[in-house]
């Protein structure tokens, strides 16, 4: 069997009988990336030593330890946004192409303690910012489906990575679906975390009220043991909030009866791709089927949450974005007539497009007289679709919609007009306006052969509530068993 | 036209927590560049602030201190722009919810008391430091200063002179050195002042153009800048010149303010609720604690050092000037209860002049006292039981600074007691006289100033422990009786 | 909306972005239509809604005032474009 198309579960198995060792796992991942990789794109950076030694100490825990985290031996991929120490982490942008951070984000703290082995650096839109993976500094990730089309964005070498088998699973961010949609994209699991539930610190901040750091897996049992680890309080991040983590793994059986299903009409309307419609519909059915009660409810303002997050977002970027300054690290324009011009070319050089116009948009919308017309009323426009939610969650207990309106689209369709971009993340983004928990499964594929997601929305810190419900569905389809042919 | 002068200052005093205000770096002064730095401070992507409680309860302290309204939410925000000391490209600060408001500080100047209002208080990152003059084509930059906590604290522009700003600048001080939670100390940067002056004609209640001053590095440059500042727009409106709202800088060698060059165009801070950090909620229970916990104020303490030892209110205002040097006054009075007034004069000339001189008042607590209270009070003692002199105690006190020793062991060790038996003092008088007969027929002649001639003689032949007002005595009664 | 080139140039200096005459106007061309988008906000009506300043429901955490950090310098500076002597090196301000 070829080691790198195992599930976390399935390797953890093995390893503990003994019958395969983390260094022969790690080496078949790795050989997997050399393979591959040229067509994918999915890897910024590779940690083949290091990765080896990661390994080597593993199997030593292994030999010795109990009890052991499952993700001990187990190799993850961070997407780049994610600092590593002593690794480079480049956030996917030519401003920090040659930054090696001097210390580890708290999630990949916490997967080094537990024995997981990081094997890179996954690619990503730079800083976060894209749909489509397309606004990296480094060849753009291409969808292990079809090379020819996105992996989605912006954690798109997270979801493409995990989807051709060179990783067992990895870590992605999600700000506006970015987790969400890739794994929509590229036919695995995705999940957004509610807000607070994992640190951010570490994280190289996008928009500091969205971030989300969340697991990309091949299945719903992965995605469970990856949150398990990463979930929790941490004294570095002071919104990621004090509660307790509940046992993931243990709920995660107990299926959908009487689970109330909540079907918003605003998410079901015309410029969805029909079979994308259908297979969500389909995938609702099956969710009934299994004991599931459908309610019909309304999200009234789902019309403005893209307004309103690309407001809020911006403007929290603009200023997150300002330390990209050439003094401290990252890039420095070569030539400069003085300071001023040194930011001015620094920052002109190091960003690219879509980052520059964000931070331009993020800047105006901030700037004295429009605050109160854009960013104030933003927030309130944001607090009435999170009321939205919380009112829908009085008669249901998921969420049930589609990830996005297509399948994965292809590399340069929507590059022309940015806000055709902006339009592709409706069904995510105001998930995380409202700070829910928010996970995509595979439930199908169209005509070209391209995976199609069905997106299930949770109360706050009902995660095990997402996974429990995501499961049963898996388990009874065969989505979840279909590979790329890769 | 009569014109006043309306003047605001706006203070950042540092606290003195252990550690900075949103990371666990120390802001201990004077190491080594960047070596009281982490990524946080820094601004390294991905980094996030963390509240320092410490930072917390000084507010509250200061806020309580000067009567102010405690905001039971406040919140945070990020004031942005661009400095190479300004690791993230924005300063966390507080701007439509501080913590504090509507407060006041009294100040007395020339014997008229006054009320200047507080506006707000609020907490603040401190930036770092920037050298500009170490290469002609580069700037060098420390950041081990960034994530200092600050306290911001803006004044009612409620001051009509420089007088009155120098006062309020003084009485704030003393506040936040009573209350530990500053050490004030301008020149060395732990309290900064922006002064805000315009002038007005007298009578109208509308406000001139303000015009912004900044490096101030001393109160002395603050009355001096203040001065001169209304000066000029006194001249520049007189003149049908208009006065520009401006910030600009005081010059310490030229003794004057000069415009700074537009950096940019008027800054746009952009300020935002910062999305890192939750509102702060402070409780009536954490309120009532710091209350409870407050040493007694500058003037509360004043009072009662007029009351209880009934000082002069002179006395009272230098004595209160440092709570450590109020402290050390009543030890010393404890000491030697019986003369308050003496003893005040001794700590108001003696010890408050060796502290100057040996600077021993930089920090916030005087470590160093030129001797413990309890010796000064004894040296008190032996001056008003006629064991010495004053003129001894004043050189017996020299010798305390230095030596640690109590003014009795001083005075035994060097046989230094005054000489205050008439019968051996006479016995000095007469031998004096008897040697100097010229000169005792010159005074009875009318040269009344040989009298410090011969107390000279008599306090050479006891090595100086003659009790001057007996010696006085003696030498008049035998100067004329023996005519 | 009609955000001119002023307006962008006044932007791009607040973001300290030096743009090219081709980015301006791209950027003009954008914000127009982008803005004109947001519009879709003053539909509705927010008088009296409370704006959602954090995505979580909560007060600030504090921590204890003791220092728990060894400044690693070398490790700080590593990554700097320009240093001397544990300093960051940066251009002067040329006004």
């Amino acid at each position: 069997m070829d080691l790198y198309r195992l599930t976390i579960h399935e390797a953890t198995t093995l390893l503990r009988k003994r019958e395969i060792s983390a260094r022969e796992l790690t080496q078949a991942v790795l050989s997997r990336i050399e393979a591959t990789n040229a067509h994918t794109h999915s890897y910024i950076t590779t940690c083949d030593h290091s990765a080896s030694l990661q390994a080597a100490a593993a199997d030593r825990r292994l030999a010795t330890q109990d009890p052991l985290s499952p993700l001990c031996g187990i190799p993850i991929a961070l997407k780049d946004v994610i600092l590593t120490r002593g690794l480079r982490s480049t956030a996917g942008s030519k401003m920090l192409a040659e930054f090696t951070p001097p210390y580890d984000a708290t999630v990949t703290r916490l997967l080094k303690e537990a024995g997981a082995i990081i094997i890179g650096k996954v690619n990503c839109d730079e800083f976060a910012m894209g749909s489509s993976n397309e606004n990296s500094a480094f060849s753009p990730s291409r969808n292990p489906w079809d090379f020819s089309r996105v992996p989605g964005g912006s954690s798109g070498g997270s979801a493409a990575a995990v989807a051709a088998d060179q990783a067992l699973a990895a870590l992605g961010t999600d700000t506006g679906g970015s987790i969400r949609l890739p794994a929509s994209f590229c036919g695995v699991v995705g999940l957004k975390p509610t807000y607070g539930r994992v640190s951010r610190f570490g994280v190289v901040a996008f928009a500091s009220s969205l971030d989300q750091i969340g697991p990309v897996a091949k299945d719903t049992q992965d995605c469970a043991l990856l949150l398990q680890v990463i979930a929790g309080h941490d004294p570095y991040d002071s919104t990621a909030v004090n509660l307790p983590v509940p046992d993931y793994h243990a709920t995660l059986k107990s299926g959908v009866r009487k689970l109330k299903m909540g079907i918003p009409k605003e998410y079901f309307v015309e410029g969805m791709q029909p079979e994308v419609e259908s297979a969500v519909n389909r995938a609702i059915t099956q969710l009934e089927a299994l004991g599931a009660q459908p309610v019909d409810i309304s999200l009234p303002h789902t019309e403005y949450a893209i307004a309103t997050y690309y407001i809020i977002a911006t403007a929290e970027a603009s200023s997150n974005l300002a330390r990209y300054d050439g003094v401290r690290y990252g890039y420095r324009a070569p030539q400069s007539d003085g300071l001023r011009a040194m930011y001015d070319l620094t920052r002109a050089q190091g960003f690219g497009p879509e980052v520059k116009r964000r931070i331009m948009l993020g800047t105006y919308v901030l700037s004295a007289g429009y605050y109160d017309a854009y960013y104030l009323k933003a927030q309130k426009v944001r607090t009435l679709i999170r009321q939205d939610f919380l009112t829908a969650f009085e008669s249901c207990d998921v969420i049930a919609t589609p990830v996005a309106p297509t399948t994965a689209f292809r590399v340069g369709e929507k590059t022309a007009d940015p806000l055709t971009m902006y339009l592709s993340d409706i069904f995510t983004i105001a998930v995380n306006l409202a700070g829910l928990p928010g996970l995509s499964l595979p439930c199908g594929f169209d005509a070209s052969g391209m995976p199609i997601g069905l997106q299930l929305i949770g109360k706050p810190f009902a995660e095990d509530i997402l996974l429990q419900a995501a499961h049963a569905y898996e388990q009874a389809t065969p989505w979840h068993t279909n590979k790329p042919p890769l | 036209m009569e014109y006043e002068a309306v003047i605001g200052l706006e203070v950042h005093a540092q606290l003195l927590t252990e550690s900075k205000i949103f990371c666990g770096c120390s802001t201990k002064f004077g190491a080594a560049p960047n070596h009281h730095t982490c990524p946080v401070c820094t601004g390294m992507p991905g980094v996030l602030p963390v509240l320092n409680q410490r930072v917390v309860e000084f507010a509250l302290r200061a806020t309580l201190a000067t009567h102010c309204r405690v905001a039971q939410t406040s919140r945070w925000a990020r004031k942005n722009y661009f400095y190479p000391d300004l690791p993230k490209g924005y300063q966390i600060s507080m701007y439509e919810l501080p913590i504090a408001q509507h407060g006041y500080v009294d100040i007395t100047v020339n014997k008229h008391s006054k009320r200047v209002g507080l506006t707000r208080i609020h907490m603040e990152e401190d930036a770092g430091k920037s050298i500009h003059d170490a290469h002609s084509d580069a700037s060098l930059v420390d950041l081990n200063r960034a994530g200092v906590p600050l306290l911001e604290i803006v004044s009612e522009p409620d001051m009509r002179s420089p007088e009155e700003a120098g006062a309020y600048l003084r009485s704030l001080r003393t506040i936040l050195q009573y209350i530990e939670v500053c050490d004030g100390n301008m020149e060395e940067g732990s309290l900064r002042c922006d002064a805000n002056v315009s002038i007005r004609p007298r009578g109208s209640t509308a406000l001139g153009t303000k015009v912004e001053i900044k490096n101030l590095n001393s109160f002395r440059a603050v009355e001096k800048a203040l001065h001169y500042e209304i000066k000029r727009q006194h001249e520049a409106l007189t003149t049908g010149e208009r006065v520009s709202q401006e910030t600009r800088l005081w010059d310490a060698d030229r003794e004057a303010t000069r415009s700074m060059r537009s950096k940019e165009s008027a800054h746009d801070y952009r300020y935002f609720p910062d999305p890192d950090l939750l509102p702060l909620v402070v409780s009536n229970d954490w309120i009532s604690m710091v209350r409870a916990s407050l040493p007694e104020l500058p003037s509360a303490r004043r009072e009662r050092l007029m009351q209880t030892y009934k000082l002069p209110a002179f006395d009272a205002e230098v004595l209160t000037t440092r709570k450590d040097l109020a402290d050390y006054y009543e030890a010393a009075v404890r000491a030697y209860p019986t003369d308050p007034k003496a003893i005040s004069n001794w700590v108001m000339e003696s010890v408050l002049r060796v502290i100057k001189e040996k600077k021993l008042d930089a920090g916030l607590v005087i470590t160093e006292w030129p001797c413990p209270p309890a010796h000064l009070g004894a040296l008190v003692r032996l001056v008003h039981e006629g064991k010495i002199s004053g003129k001894m105690a004043k050189a017996i006190f020299e010798e305390m600074c230095t030596s640690d020793k109590a003014p009795d062991t001083i005075v035994a060790e060097q046989d230094l007691t005054q000489v205050s038996d008439e019968g051996v003092l006479a016995t000095q008088v007469d031998q004096i006289l008897a040697a100097h007969p010229d000169k005792v027929a010159e005074y009875r002649a009318g040269r009344e100033k040989l009298l410090a001639f011969f107390v000279g003689q008599v306090m050479k032949a006891t090595q100086g422990k003659a009790n001057p007002q007996l010696l006085n005595q003696l030498l008049k009664r035998k100067l004329i009786v023996n005519q | 909306m009609r955000i001119g080139t002023e307006e962008v140039r006044r932007v791009a200096l607040l973001a300290h972005l030096a743009l090219t005459p081709e980015e301006e106007k791209d950027l003009i061309g954008h914000f127009e239509k982008v803005l004109a988008y947001m519009e879709k906000l003053n539909q509705l009506d927010t008088g009296g809604v409370e704006p959602t300043a954090h995505a979580v429901v909560g007060h600030a955490s504090l921590r204890e005032d003791r220092v728990t950090n060894q400044a690693d310098t070398t490790a700080l500076l590593q990554n700097a474009p320009a240093s001397e002597s544990d300093f960051f090196k940066v251009p002067h301000v040329i006004d």
